[in-house]
């Protein structure tokens, strides 16, 4: 993605994220809080799974989350396209409600090739998360040598 | 099975594929689909639209549709396990991706709810366009039966499929 490598230069996450149709639909958005950068998904209709508690779809909190983390890779990296994730796993620990919701992606591997990432989503309580997730992204890094990308299949 | 539990299979497949769509606000908004629904197992689909795109470059969907797409149909397979609808919860889930989905393609997926515990069901699934045998992603979910956190809304939930059902039954026995 033609924008990607300014990520990792500090350009506006947002912008880029708003260019995205899935995730601007989701709603989701990056702010600074206390020098932490946080994903966010701002509430609304669209995203509750099950209307009687209300709940959010598991869907859409695995995809933030997997959207989170990616944004995280792409920050610590020099890559010219969006990391691919490989696998990740959900884990759900608390219905989702009615609220926004925060993440932070932490990289507890950062390969060459392949990022180990972990992402853990709260609402109103940092100490009470709704899910956590762990993933590994595949990176093509910028170039091998030389800037030759042809390198890679 | 006898002719009238594959009756009451239909039934309960129409039912349930009224209430993916009417009763789940993200589904609805998403365009998912029930392709198919029997004993344990579910088909669903989504039809491509630009507003699911995750890549611009490519005009490919965004993998979180997928992901939600693989959760709502193991969600389901569970349901047509169980038999009478039940509050369940999504334990964990995990997606394995194994080739990108294609540009401007619907994606289709189906899940095998293959195992049902006394407090757990386990699930398996595969997202794919055409060929289930080229899958994009695969999935495995484990999610918890009667679950607390999911509500006492089975209850609503039990109502609506039954009355659906019996709706569905009546008008079937008017036609002969």
């Amino acid at each position: 993605m033609r924008d990607l490598e300014h990520i990792s230069q500090g350009r506006d996450i947002n912008e880029v994220m708003a260019t995205i149709p899935y995730v601007a639909f989701l709603g989701i958005t990056f702010e600074k809080v206390a020098d932490e950068l946080l994903a966010k998904l701002t509430f609304k209709q669209d995203l509750i799974g099950n209307p009687s508690l209300p709940a959010l779809h598991g869907g859409v909190i695995g995809g933030f989350l997997e959207t989170a983390a990616i944004v995280q890779v792409a920050r610590e990296s020099k890559i010219r396209v969006l990391p691919k994730t490989i696998d990740i796993t959900i884990d759900y620990l608390r219905s989702g409600r009615p609220l926004d919701t925060y993440a932070r992606a932490t990289i507890t591997k950062h390969g060459r090739r392949v990022a180990n990432v972990q992402v853990i989503a709260w609402q109103d309580d940092p100490e009470k998360p709704i899910a956590a997730a762990h993933g590994h992204f595949l990176l093509e890094p910028l170039g091998e040598a030389n800037g030759d990308d042809k390198a890679s299949a | 099975m006898s002719k009238d539990a594959e009756k009451e299979a239909a039934l309960r497949n129409e039912a349930l594929k009224g209430m993916l769509i009417d009763h789940v606000p993200h589904a609805r908004a998403i365009g998912l689909e029930i392709v198919s629904a029997e004993k344990a197992r579910a088909r669903l689909k989504v039809p491509y639209a630009p507003f699911l795109v995750g890549n611009p470059d490519t005009g490919v969907i965004h993998g979180g549709v997928i992901t939600t797409m693989l959760d709502n149909a193991c969600g389901v397979a569970t349901q047509m396990a169980l038999g009478e609808p039940t509050a369940i919860a999504t334990l964990d889930l995990r997606i394995d991706y194994m080739r990108p989905a294609a540009p401007k393609l619907d994606i289709q997926c189906e899940a095998h709810c293959f195992k049902v515990t006394k407090s757990v069901a386990f699930v398996r699934g595969t997202a794919f366009h055409e060929d289930i045998e080229d899958p994009i992603a695969t999935c495995m979910a484990a999610f918890m039966l009667a679950a607390n956190r999911a509500g006492p809304p089975s209850s609503g939930m039990r109502e609506k499929v039954l009355g659906e059902m019996d709706k569905l039954s009546a008008s079937d026995r008017s036609e002969g």
